[in-house]
Formats: structure tokens, sequence, C-alpha cells
């Protein structure tokens, strides 16, 4: 294992009777470096976490956290883990500061130590002026905030965190994103499992996960150029029958109503930027525009999605 | 279902809990066949609107008309016009889809000689054909959240209210969820949807923004990015990047900075940073700049300044 990978998973598995929940994955996270587990719901995230962090036992593979093996040296592998459950427990009747005050005992951070490392991370979480507070009188997004800090107390190098942004509206989120950018800075290895599309692009880099496998890894850049020049945007008077003229042409892969525009996944360019233009014409329907759009992620993702599923023969 | 009364018309909106004020003076218009995106954080107000729009809940002040009926007034009026899909998806799971079609219709009144057809109809335009008697339990979320979508539809209601409806779906199930409201939306059905999703947001006619009670904005996706960001949303490439985040947060005429894949996202303000600027105040802190791009900007970059916004002026007030 190189010196900056902090963690490593090779060809996990694990089955709950018949379901293969996690599929063969093979992943890095190396210091500073943030990756994404994205997926929908049932993909094998969650079990892919637990497994990394020694709560389940994979059937097979090898997991290497911080230097340590899992499951054979758990207990080393730990003292770097920092994990945030998708429902993690706080109590609710203990104030912010005592529940740090808590995890700091739970984690043997020294006590010497832990009244100064509560205090820190109540800076860091932008909680200090709710230091006395119960935990249950904080909103959603401040018990993630709160989660996150308790996760922190014994400075782990490695942190796994389990949808941490879900239920959490888009403020919330982005004060939680800017804490673990200073986590990264700091030279933690941070993997975040999300089933938000639009999150994807905030990873350095992205593992797709369907299906208990990684369709894909790599950095958002580098999946969106999949698709370069492959999304057309058009703009017509009457979409309902646009879409169905556009979706019968041969080098058109898929077609989805977005808002006032169709956009449409295409094998080729010139083909549909000639033919097009001249069905719609024939059919006596106006285009606006027909023109390339940058792909997003979500693109990317349902093309490997049906390409999965053509390979599957479903 | 095509009309031109105006199905949905709010006005002084508010509703106060206590001493506390849940919705604060909200008014907006809906036209026919709009599809309305209605965004916040949570406990700004989404879920209490929507509860006073479908006569669940009474304002303190203000009015709302569905369909030109008063809400207030006549909240059982309103029923047959409003359609409604919570996030949970109110299903049976120990009936099957044919059942909870059954059981919906009873709710809503339809007509024994009619109930044949309109479930026929749903079933046909949630694509659920050959999986009548299944049981819900075992549908996947992508079929669920179609059944449902079916059953607020059985009594063809003109205006629908749909509450989170894409939670915990796969995102083909997504695509797929959307094509069907615009099918509906261009068929006349005006359609009211609340999401956290904000790439989501992006595909609706409208949007309308809550923070802290109040709407801070109600336009086109478009409309507001023209009018809240001016086209200021840059990529940097830089080196070191997260320092890069870390020092652009801090300087002023800086709205957000984030993390961007490989890149630093900033939304700035254009009168006080040039690119070459930007370029130079962050070499004198150490971070090399080697491209800055002008990209798409994003609702969600409307969003977080809209709420930057919202703090400051209720700071100041």
């Amino acid at each position: 294992m190189s010196s900056d990978i902090l963690l490593e998973a090779e060809n996990l598995v694990k089955t709950f009777g018949t379901v293969r929940a996690v599929d063969g994955l093979n992943l890095q996270v190396r210091a500073g470096e943030m990756v994404g587990l994205v997926g929908p719901d049932g993909a094998g995230k969650t079990t892919a976490i637990r497994l990394l962090c020694g709560l389940l036992q994979a059937d097979s593979g090898r997991i290497n956290l911080g230097g340590y093996e899992i499951p054979a040296q758990v207990e080393k592998a730990r003292e770097e883990l920092g994990y945030l459950a998708q429902r993690f427990s706080l109590y609710g009747d203990l104030t912010v500061k005592e529940n740090l005050d808590f995890f700091g005992e739970v984690f043997d951070v020294p006590d010497a130590e832990r009244k100064q490392r509560s205090e820190e991370l109540l800076r860091f979480a932008g909680l200090e002026e709710f230091a006395n507070r119960p935990a249950s009188a904080l909103s959603g997004g401040m018990q993630k905030k709160l989660g996150l800090a308790s996760a922190l107390v014994h400075h782990p190098k490695v942190l796994l965190l389990d949808e941490p942004t879900g239920a959490v509206d888009p403020i919330a989120r982005q004060e939680f994103w800017h804490l673990l950018i200073r986590l990264l800075r700091d030279g933690s290895a941070v993997l975040v499992s999300t089933p938000y599309m639009d999150e994807a692009m905030r990873f350095n880099r992205v593992i797709f996960m369907n299906h208990g496998k990684a369709l894909i890894q790599g950095a958002p850049r580098e999946l969106m150029g999949r698709l370069t020049g492959k999304i057309l945007e058009l703009a017509t008077t009457h979409q309902m029958a646009a879409r169905e003229i556009a979706a019968q042409d041969p080098d058109v892969e898929d077609v989805h109503t977005f808002g006032e525009h169709l956009h449409l996944r295409i094998r080729s360019l010139e083909g549909p930027m000639q033919r097009i233009p001249q069905r719609l014409a024939d059919a006596g329907i106006t285009m606006a525009h027909l023109i390339p759009v940058s792909p997003t992620l979500e693109d990317v993702f349902i093309q490997l999605l049906e390409m999965e599923s053509d390979s599957n023969g479903v | 279902m095509a009309s031109d009364i105006i199905p949905l018309e709010v006005s002084g909106l508010t509703k106060q809990f206590g001493s506390f004020t849940a919705v604060d003076n909200v008014s907006f218009t809906v036209q026919p066949g709009e599809v309305i995106g209605y965004l916040g954080p949570n406990g700004s107000g989404k879920t209490t609107t929507i509860r006073m729009l479908c006569g669940l809940l009474t304002p303190t002040y203000g009015t709302a008309k569905i369909m030109g009926i008063d809400v207030v007034k006549n909240p059982e009026g309103i029923k047959p016009h409003i359609g409604y899909m919570s996030q949970k998806f109110s299903l049976y799971d120990d009936l099957t889809v044919q059942e909870n079609l059954e059981f919906y219709a009873g709710v809503y009144g339809i007509p024994e000689k009619e109930e044949k057809d309109r479930i026929q109809a749903v079933i046909k335009m949630a694509g659920l054909d050959g999986r009548q008697n299944q049981f819900t339990s075992q549908l996947s979320g992508g079929w669920r959240q179609r059944l449902a979508l079916g059953s607020a539809m059985l009594h063809r209601p003109p205006l629908l209210f749909l509450d989170e409806p894409t939670s915990g779906v796969d995102p083909v199930a997504r695509r797929e969820f959307w094509d069907l409201i615009y099918q509906f939306a261009a068929q006349g059905t005006t359609v009211f949807i609340t999401t956290h999703y904000m790439d989501e947001a992006e595909h609706c006619n409208r949007v309308g923004f809550m923070y802290r009670s109040k709407l801070m904005a109600f336009d086109s996706p478009r409309a507001l990015k023209d009018t809240y960001l001016h086209g200021a949303a840059w990529d940097l490439a830089a080196t070191p990047l997260l320092e890069a985040v870390e020092r652009l947060s801090e300087m002023e005429g800086i709205a957000q900075a984030s993390l961007h894949g490989d890149r630093a996202h900033v939304i700035i303000d254009t009168t006080v940073w040039t690119p070459d600027q930007l370029t130079r105040a962050l070499a004198e802190k150490g971070v090399a700049v080697t491209a800055t791009e002008t990209v798409d900007s994003t609702l969600e970059d409307v969003f977080i300044l809209l709420a930057h916004r919202g703090k400051d002026s209720l700071a100041q007030a």
C-alpha cells in the first residue's frame, strides 16, 4: 500500500441470502482526497461502508484502513477511523458540549485533552453559541454537524460518512461541505455516500454504484467527458409531438423532458442535427433551437445503468 | 381538463402558531398547466403552506383560491379539484395495485360505473399493466411512486400537489416520473411540487423559494439566475485547491466558494473582481490560479445566495 493511501478495499463481496449487496467492489482513498459513493437507494452504499468500518464482515475481499487489516486488526483500525452512520445517535437530553465530552470518553481521549478537544470541535463545527443547548433542540443541519464533530474527537485520519447530507437543506449542506474541505486540508481521507446525483460534482473522485457493483470510477470532469457532444437540447412549439419525432431518429438513444426543452442523448452529432430539423419542419413544428449542451453526471450515470441492463439482457 | 380558470391564487397568506409566524405574507398566482417547484430549507414553511392550500390548516391571515374557490370559506369545495401525493406515498402494502386504486376510487367518490375505466386509465398511464395483482409491498420505489401518483390522479384533478415525490427513487425512475409530470402539464394539469433536488427545480416553469417563513423569490429558473447571479459563476483551476476554496470563501465580493471536482466554484461579484485581479489576489495568498472559466450557474447557487441575503437582512432587522 503506497504511503498516502489511507483506505483500500479489494474485491469486496457481501451477500445476504441470495442478494449480492456488495459485489466485487474495489476502492482507494488517499490522504487529502474526498471520494463519493454515489447511487440510488439499495445500490449497496451503506453495506459497503459498514464493511469498511468492520461493522459487517465481508464474505471475501481485503480491506486496509490506515495501515491496518480489517477484520484482523479492527481495534487498531478504529483508532484511525471516524464513522458517521446514516442514523447516528446523539444524546438528546445532553447539551451539545456534553455530547462531545461523552464521545471523548467513549473514544478514550485522555482527561487532560478532552476539554480542549471539545472546544476545538465546537469552534470547528460553528456550534460555540449552541454549546449549552440540548442536542434534541438543534435543527437537522446542526445535528449533522454535531454528529460529524462527535466522530472526530479522537483525531481520525479516515472518515466514512453514510449519506451525511440526507434530509438536510441546501444551505446546511453547503456548510457541511465546507467542514469537510477543512478536514481534507489537514490530510484526512474522506469517503462519503450520497443518493444525490447533483452532489457528485463535489468529489475528487466518484464511484457510481448500482446493484452492489461499481459501474465506473473517475474524476467528475473525466466522467462527463464520456458524453461531451452527446447531449442535445431541443426547443419547439409542440413538445409532445417533437418528442415522438426525436425518439424515432436512429442515432437518438434516449429522450427526456427537461422543463420547456427536450434533452436527447445521441450516438453521433451529424445525423440528428440534419434529420431532426427536417422531420420537425415536415410535421409543421417550429423549432426554436437544437444545440449541444453540457452533459451532467446524471446523464453519465443513466447511460451506464442502461448499458448495464442491456448487458444483463433485462 | 384545460381551462382558463386560474388554478391557484394566493394572497397575503400567513400562519401564526402562538408567537411564531410559520408562513409570512405569501402571495403568488399560478397559471393553468404550469409546473411550479416550491423550495426552501427544512422548517422554512413549505409544508405549512401546502397544508393551508389543501384546506387542512386555516390561515391566520390572507386568502387562497383554488379554481376560483376560496379555500378558507369552502375547504370541502376544493377537494374534487386537487390531488395530493405525500412524501411517504400513502399506499397500503397488504393490498394489491388494483385494490389500492379501488380504495382511492372510493375515497375520491368516483361513481361506480366510471370506476373501472378510471382505474384502467391510471394503470396504463403509470405503466403498471400486468402488475395489477402484485402486492404494493413488492413494488420497487419507482413503481410505488407511479402508483401513488396514479392514485392522486384518479379523480382527474386540475391541480396536483406533490410533496417531495422523488425522495429515494433511482435516477432513471426519477426521469420517467418527470416525463409523466410534463405529460400531465401538457394536457393542462397544473403541478405544484416541493423538492430538495436542485437539479429537479431546474426543470420547473417557475420556482418559488421560501426562507424563514417568507417567499424570497418566485420566477423562472432563467430569470432567477439572470436577476441574482448575472452569470457570475466561475470555476477556477488552482493549486493548492483546498487552500484556494478556503481563501476564496473569506474574500470580499465572493458570495460562495465550494469544491467542484478538481475546480473551485465561486459565485462572485463581477463589479469587485476580474479574473486577473482575482488571480493576483490569490497569488499573494500563495495560491496559483491556472485557469478561470465562466460556467453555467445553477439554482443551488441562486438559493445559497438568497439564503445568505435573507440571513443578513434578518440579522439587521
